[in-house]
């Protein structure tokens, strides 16, 4: 049975300080491989100075068509804001 | 689903682009949605790999160090733009291996321009500045397409182009700083590769069939005719900057307008490349599966290295 290069998702850290991000996916054999691989696609102009390659059928996404038993129920929760309480103007600081 | 719902969930679809809302893949999505994204985003993944044969051309016969270095990185980001738009095309649910075997066996689509031949080094000039300048031209308004991943990988392809677009121009300028042979070539190149430049951005808009449709996903922001003149207004002053003519003899500044009047374009010339006919077609696509086929056993050698790697590392663990 022929094999194609499995798939990884490529997340890259643009500066210390910066959570990785995902910059998008590329083909390759194996991890080493997504590593070289993800340095010349995706860091060809000092683009990052830590690289995350994880093969992406280790990812399990949320279902869109699920979207609103996932994030609705947050919406009705207006007292997770700070805007809920009414507090007298001569409070400072707060 | 019943057709009612279909219908419904277009309409909810079509009234998200409206308002700008990006489309996510997982998203749903009408089919005619899907294929057509799927049709245009790997026709111009297939334009970018395609587009490195005629520029490799010149590699090893580039007249500098510096211009060496410049143009092989170019034609790497060239690599990279096919590669991101490849990956964007995929999360529509289609794999790479078909992708490629679309585009080997024919029946997928890439830019006609890429069959033309790079006979001198001024050609490296040329397709810089007016090839890569109609690239961007077409792929600016593109950012803000309505497929997120598409939308993503042209901001990423448009920070590079505008290197690839100076480099080519700084060629062109000091070539014609240059002898009389040296500046010769330059105008020769802009003699080939101005009307193919112009045919780039499509047929006319009379003639395009898919430009409404598109225009509604944005696909599509402004028509190939618009594109075409914003193109042709924007590099005739670029010519005439560094003494070179464009091959037009109805090239008429137009106050009225505020644009350039062009002559007739030679559409027939056009449909030949794009069936097949044009000068390198047979080249080009001979040099694509080639490297496909002869790097097969390659790919199966790191597949097979990466496995026993991964069972070592199994059995180690055990
Ligand atoms: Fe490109
Ligand atoms: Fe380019």
């Amino acid at each position: 049975m022929k094999k194609n290069w499995p798939l990884w998702e490529i997340f890259v850290r643009s500066k210390n300080g910066l959570e990785h991000r995902h910059f998008g996916s590329l083909h390759a054999a194996d991890a080493e491989m997504a590593m070289e691989n993800a340095r010349d696609v995706y860091t060809r102009r000092n683009e990052g100075v830590s690289i995350w390659v994880v093969e992406s059928k280790y990812i399990t996404a949320s279902n869109p068509e699920h979207n609103g038993e996932m994030f609705e129920p947050a919406q009705d929760k207006v007292y997770r804001h700070p805007t809920f309480y009414d507090l007298p103007d001569e409070v400072k600081h707060m | 689903m019943s057709e009612k719902e279909i219908k419904n969930l277009e309409q909810i679809f079509e009234a998200r682009i409206a308002r700008d809302e990006k489309i996510e893949p997982k998203d749903w999505m009408p089919e005619k949605y899907r294929q057509t994204h799927i049709r245009q985003i790997s026709q111009h993944a297939h334009s970018e790999v395609v587009g490195m044969l005629p520029e490799g051309n010149w590699i090893t016969r580039a007249p500098s160090l510096r211009r060496k270095a410049a143009l092989l990185a170019k034609i790497q980001d060239e690599a990279g733009h096919g590669l991101y738009l490849y990956s964007a095309c995929e999360t529509l649910g289609i794999s790479r291996d078909e992708l490629y075997e679309q585009l080997h066996s024919g029946k997928a689509k890439y830019s006609s321009i890429f069959n033309y031949p790079t006979i001198t080094w001024a050609d490296m000039g040329a397709i810089g500045w007016l090839v890569d300048g109609a690239a961007i031209i077409n792929q600016v308004p593109l950012c803000n397409t309505s497929f997120g991943p598409y939308a993503r990988a042209m901001v990423r392809v448009c920070k590079e182009e505008s290197f690839h677009q100076r480099q080519g121009y700084e060629i062109m300028l000091t070539l014609c700083r240059g002898s009389e042979e040296q500046k010769a070539m330059a105008q020769d190149a802009l003699n080939r590769w101005w009307w193919p430049s112009l045919m780039m951005l499509g047929p006319t808009d009379a003639e395009s069939v898919h430009t409404e449709q598109s225009m509604k996903w944005k696909l599509k922001r402004k028509s190939n005719d618009e594109l075409r003149q914003q193109f042709i207004d924007q590099t005739v002053p670029q010519a005439e900057l560094i003494g070179l003519t464009i091959p037009d003899p109805d090239l008429k500044f137009n106050k009225e307008t505020g644009h350039y009047d062009f002559g007739e374009i030679d559409w027939d010339e056009f449909w030949q490349v794009v069936k097949g006919h044009g000068p390198c077609n047979k080249e080009r696509m001979s040099a694509r599966v080639n490297a496909w086929n002869n790097g097969e056993w390659v790919r199966d050698a790191a597949m097979a290295h990466a496995e026993k790697n991964e069972k070592r590392k199994v059995a180690k663990a055990s």
